[in-house]
């Protein structure tokens, strides 16, 4: 009798391997865009225009860190947003400036949506006493109280049950404002956002909870970490979900509305699956092995920023040349900023003990 | 004065900070419906409703962080643990958002909010129940630690931690809260957090005892008495900020000093005292200082096994006697 052949035990799913032997080969499917022009949508030109100045922004305040970091100009980390744009700008547009708006540490493009300056940014990687965070938090904590962006967070769905937290303070003030989290797919396996959702649903908080789902937790396509369609996760909580197509702008603005202004009306909290795409690695020292690149460049070909250039200028909403001097401006304006951020001065080493305490005179112990 | 049980004295810091700050409410297991697991709360629903006292799932690192994110947009919660052995679950809320969140935005968002709940051992619970995690919350910069020993001491600190901008870790214990004492009568009564208190004068030894350790060096002092040895007990209240001064000016008094903590002996809050006081006043020292805390070993259920555990009377008396040169 022929000895069987002894199985290797295995325990993950394993990635870019023996399709037949039950590797994963993708990290995400999106679902269909919306057919939907911007008039259906109730946008003017104005706003799409602002829109492209502020994804196009994004990108390039992106692509300029990239090559400051890489000429040593900083250190850390540096989480890049590069082609998820649409997300954070489509839900800046969606929601009411009064909203509240949270997320992990691939956080700079949310701060620029949310009033960072590209210098106050810039200057906050450069780890400069100008930045955004007076240098005390760097790429994971942009943040900007005033404009109700609450930061990043860099303890994957630590953040979540705080966005519960904002949506209770706006229940309890009865001040009509929801509160909105995004954090990414490698948050899914987290028991922090299993216990916010059900304290959401339990106790009918005004907010939403998105999962940027860019197909990678780190280097983990999201079928190696994580079972069953992510968005179902709100089936066990009964709580209404959605999945949306994360790099078409059209797409999150109108989904994003819709589910704020619920929202707003029935004070329930809504679970939302974008599914979206990262361009570069994780964060710098990526050497990418995980993915194709036929499946990277499966999505640049559908890239957010190009498909609202061709929708603007197939409309005749904008002329090439409209959209050169807007490129050109943003250009100038992340030029600007790296001088900014390069000249700026370090804080003083007497920051050191700041904003650790309210009071001004506190104790430390020594 | 009044007399006052202890959990009798911490309803009424947080009834009275309910009082005059919309702003102030408290969740937690049990705190409502409930009464309170240990009664702390009753009667708050009654008086303040279910918006403002509120029944949390078993959930602590859920309600823990949404504590935090309420704090973030200006409401002043308080937490309450049903102990702190389980606000381990919610560890990453404390240690890596409440006291983080200010530095970390460059100062832009206060978080003021306290955790408050029963700390250490309450008897024979086993290994999971009995932890005192006062030295170990005390580690981390940003935050402020207090476990108060007595009725008067826990409402006049539990109302100032209430009205602190910054987060605040305030224990309390299962065995202390059908305690009673003085509390005071005074409008408004506060006691400063990080001020510690010397409640037993005496110029033999100084013993350092806080939360229910207190109680057992009072024991032990008052059996040594009888013996002619008069110990100066301080409390200090206060983890963090510490005292330190109040210690120090003691034992350049006495010359001799014996901790007592209910931590394990591994980085414990006697380990720093004792750190601090050779720093501090080497050349006051007539003997080593000696500490009598927890063993390096799990808490054990059976009563003869816990009872071994267990900081007593006699070990704080043999380290008396060891620092005196008695034995």
């Amino acid at each position: 009798m022929a000895k069987k052949k002894k199985e290797e035990i295995r325990f993950a799913p394993t990635g870019i391997g023996d399709v037949n032997e039950g590797a994963v080969q993708k990290g995400v499917d999106l679902p269909d865009a919306t057919d939907k022009t911007h008039k259906d949508l109730g946008l003017s030109e104005e706003q799409l225009l602002a829109m492209f100045e502020q994804m196009y922004l994004q990108r390039r305040f992106e692509e300029r860190s990239m090559q400051q970091y890489q000429k040593g100009k900083f250190g850390g980390f540096l989480h890049l947003y590069i082609g998820q744009e649409a997300i954070s700008t489509g839900t800046t547009f969606a929601l009411d400036d009064e909203d509240d708006i949270i997320t992990a540490y691939r956080d700079h493009g949310w701060g620029l949506c949310r009033g960072i300056s590209a210098k106050a940014g810039m200057a906050e990687l450069f780890g400069k006493a100008t930045g955004s965070s007076r240098g005390k938090g760097g790429s994971m904590h942009f943040a900007n109280a005033e404009k109700k962006f609450w930061g990043g967070y860099g303890i994957v769905g630590g953040h979540i049950p705080i966005n519960a937290g904002f949506a209770f303070a706006n229940k309890y003030n009865a001040n009509g404002n929801i509160s909105a989290c995004f954090f990414g797919d490698g948050a899914v396996d987290q028991g922090a956002l299993h216990e916010t959702l059900n304290l959401a649903q339990l106790w009918k908080l005004p907010a939403i909870f998105v999962v940027e789902n860019n197909g990678y937790s780190m280097g983990t396509a999201a079928a190696r970490h994580t079972v069953a369609e992510i968005v179902d996760r709100a089936k066990g909580y009964n709580m209404k979900s959605a999945v949306i197509n994360g790099m078409d702008l059209f797409s999150v603005y109108e989904k994003m509305k819709e589910i704020a202004d619920d929202v707003r009306e029935n004070s329930e909290p809504w679970f939302v699956e974008i599914r979206t795409y990262r361009y570069r690695g994780h964060s710098m020292s990526d050497p990418q092995k995980y993915r194709t690149k036929e499946e990277l460049e499966e999505y640049q070909k559908i890239d957010p920023i190009q498909r609202l250039k061709t929708y603007l200028l197939e409309n005749e909403l904008a002329k090439e040349d409209q959209l050169k001097e807007i490129e050109d401006k943003v250009e100038q304006e992340v030029l600007d900023a790296v001088e900014f951020a390069d000249e700026s001065p370090f804080p003083e080493e007497k920051e050191l003990y700041e904003d650790m305490f309210v009071e001004d005179d506190p104790y430390f112990h020594v | 004065m009044a007399e006052l049980q202890f959990r009798e004295a911490l309803k009424h810091a947080i009834d009275e900070e309910m009082d005059r700050d919309e702003r102030v409410f408290i969740m937690g297991e049990e705190v409502a419906e409930y009464n309170g697991a240990y009664k702390v709360t009753e009667g708050l629903l009654d008086k303040y409703g279910f918006k403002r006292v509120i029944d949390t799932p078993i959930s602590e690192l859920g309600f823990a962080g949404l504590g935090v994110g309420a704090a973030m947009r200006g409401l002043r919660p308080i937490v309450e643990f049903m102990t702190f052995n389980f606000a381990v679950l919610a560890a990453d809320q404390i240690i890596n958002h409440a006291t983080k969140v200010k530095y970390m935005t460059g100062g832009q968002i206060d978080c003021p909010i306290v955790f408050r709940g029963p700390n250490a051992s309450a008897g024979q619970l086993g290994a999971t129940h009995s932890v005192s995690y006062d030295s170990m919350y005390a580690h981390f910069p940003g935050l402020k630690v207090i476990y108060p020993s007595e009725p008067g001491d826990a409402k006049g600190l539990l109302k100032s931690a209430i009205r602190d901008d910054n987060p605040v870790i305030f224990m309390e214990s299962e065995q202390m809260y059908g305690m009673k004492g003085e509390v005071s009568d005074a409008e408004d009564f506060i006691i400063p957090i990080g001020k510690g208190k010397i409640k037993r004068e005496g110029s033999d030894v100084t013993v350092v005892a806080h939360g229910k350790m207190y109680h057992v060096a009072v024991q032990a002092a008052n059996q040594l008495a009888k013996d002619g040895i008069e110990c100066e007990i301080i409390d200090p209240r206060t983890v963090k900020p510490l005292d330190l001064p109040l210690i120090i000016e003691s034992i350049k008094k006495t010359n001799r000093c014996v901790l007592v903590d209910e931590a394990h002996p591994f980085g414990g809050l006697a380990a720093e005292i004792g750190f601090l006081i050779q720093r501090e006043a080497f050349d006051y020292l007539d003997a080593p200082v000696q500490r009598v805390c927890l063993p390096d070993v799990n808490a054990p259920f059976s009563k003869k096994l816990f009872d071994a555990w267990f900081p007593s009377p006699k070990q704080v008396i043999d380290a008396v006697n060891q620092v005196t040169y008695r034995t």
